[in-house]
């Protein structure tokens, strides 16, 4: 089967702090791989690093056999050399937020259909059936279509984010902590709907401190440590035969 | 006092054949110089927060110019100052512009509030929560799909309450356009005064029509939050 998307010796400076130090990894279609490793090891900046939310300072990254043109700004990062290839590409990897992220000045309906019409170009009808059929699947009941995030609960609001993500038909997802910011009581929620989504060959990346999610669901588990891959491994190597003292050490935890 | 009242209730109200009456002119002039000071707003505010210099220091400086200066001593510069400049009168174009007093009210009316609207939308813009920016990126917008569909709708919205407050006192400002001889609800109540020696008479009907006029646009803006601020009530429903 043919890769999705290759990241390849991606690096990631601030200032003289180095964030990633050479992070490789591919994902086939159909794969959940799952970024684990304390907070500062790099999950969050290798995400945002994938759909250039942050410039990496080296590397390459190809989407779907296409390599992704990069260009050196003032500042030494790299950044895409055509805004044109730049939102192509990132319509197709749908993001999720940590913070979820939603428009607050738009209800839960107009947050799904918004990037389907205005950057995939949908007419609103179809966008609204595609919208609905995504809200029905994360659980969301017909009468939250009205509500604004601010009236919804997180775990509401981040299931109205997976759908908002889902509605673009992305070829990747990338969750960025989904979970992190809910109520204890609301993460098995979204865990629930992520999981569903593995099942129906999802192609998701999914950086997560939730450790039994990441070996459930998971067919490859990466462990970031201080910007390196220090590990990685179908889940149950990772989790149940730990090499390195770094990864013995997190999991002990 | 009745009198007054006959005499001048048409000029006050509705106007008489051939003139426009002091509200009609007073909501004239402030309708025109909010609605232009406001499409002149919207692109100057998404300059004023560029990162690129060269459209931030201009706007900068030009709100700064018109918000540090009283727009009593804009509307003279405007009306009586550049009219006395040799180019303007030379060039046809812009003579009979600057003779007519009612254009140079306006300029300078759509100038300053432009100026104050300028920096209310443009801190509003800076105001707008950086992740929603990020997931309008995320998603593959442009950045004029962000700007139209996600920053500007929500900045606006958010910017409403200080807006309303701009537009009322617009509508405060306008009285001193009866200075440069428009004829205003002002410039009418002077009339009135200085004929019926009845200032308290004349400047209370002035008086009213300003308050009747502010009760009814802090109606349209309470009416406009209901609407499109929504989404920041706290209360469920």
């Amino acid at each position: 089967m043919t890769d999705k998307l290759v990241v390849e010796d991606l690096h990631k400076r601030y200032g003289t702090n180095e964030v990633l130090k050479g992070v490789s990894l591919r994902a086939r279609s159909g794969d959940v791989i799952s970024i684990i490793g304390s907070s500062g090891s790099g999950k969050t900046t290798l995400l945002r690093c994938i759909n250039f939310l942050e410039r990496p300072n080296a590397g390459r990254i190809i989407l779907d056999g296409a390599v992704i043109e990069l260009k050196k700004d003032k500042k030494g990062d790299l950044s895409p050399a055509d805004p044109k290839q730049l939102q192509k590409m990132r319509s197709k990897l749908a993001m999720v937020f940590q913070h979820f992220n939603l428009w607050l000045h738009l209800n839960a309906l107009e947050n799904v259909i918004e990037a389907p019409i205005h950057v995939l170009g949908l007419s609103r009808g179809e966008a609204i059936e595609r919208a609905r059929r995504n809200l029905a699947k994360v659980g969301l009941s017909p009468e939250i279509e009205t509500m604004y995030p601010v009236h919804l609960s997180g775990g509401q609001q981040q299931r109205v984010a997976i759908a908002r993500a889902l509605t673009m038909d992305p070829e990747i997802m990338l969750f960025d902590e989904p979970t992190s910011a809910l109520d204890p009581e609301l993460v098995g929620e979204v865990l629930r709907v992520m999981q569903q989504l593995a099942m129906e060959g999802r192609t998701m990346l999914i950086a997560t401190h939730e450790m039994r999610f990441a070996r459930n669901v998971s067919k490859q588990v990466i462990f970031l440590d201080q910007g390196r891959i220090e590990e990685e491994g179908p889940p149950g190597e990772v989790f149940e035969h730990p090499r390195s003292d770094r990864l013995k050490q997190f999991l002990s935890k | 006092m009745i009198d007054l009242i006959r005499e001048y209730w048409q000029q006050y109200l509705w106007g008489t054949p051939g003139h426009l009456s002091g509200l009609v002119i007073t909501l004239w002039l402030t309708a025109a110089s909010v609605g232009l000071g406001f499409l002149l707003a919207v692109p100057l505010s998404i300059a004023r927060v560029s990162k690129e210099w060269w459209l931030s220091h201009p706007v900068w400086f030009f709100t700064y110019l018109f918000r540090g200066t009283p727009l009593y001593v804009q509307l003279l510069l405007f009306y009586s100052g550049v009219y006395s400049l040799d180019v303007v009168r030379a060039t046809p174009a812009l003579n009979s512009f600057f003779r007519d007093a009612f254009n140079c009210t306006i300029l300078a009316f759509t100038l300053n509030t432009c100026a104050y609207t300028t920096e209310i939308f443009a801190g509003a813009i800076k105001a707008t929560a950086h992740g929603e920016i990020e997931a309008g990126r995320s998603f593959g917008m442009s950045n004029l799909t962000l700007y139209r569909r996600i920053i500007l709708p929500s900045a606006l919205r958010r910017a409403l309450p200080a807006y309303s407050n701009e537009v009322i006192l617009m509508l405060h400002a306008t009285t001193l356009a009866s200075t440069a001889t428009v004829p205003d609800i002002l410039k009418i109540a002077r009339n009135a005064s200085s004929d019926y020696y009845l200032p308290f008479v004349a400047y209370g009907i002035a008086a009213m029509l300003y308050l009747t006029i502010s009760f009814a646009l802090i109606g349209l803006f309470r009416k406009a939050e209901r609407r499109w601020l929504a989404y920041l009530r706290r209360e469920t429903k």
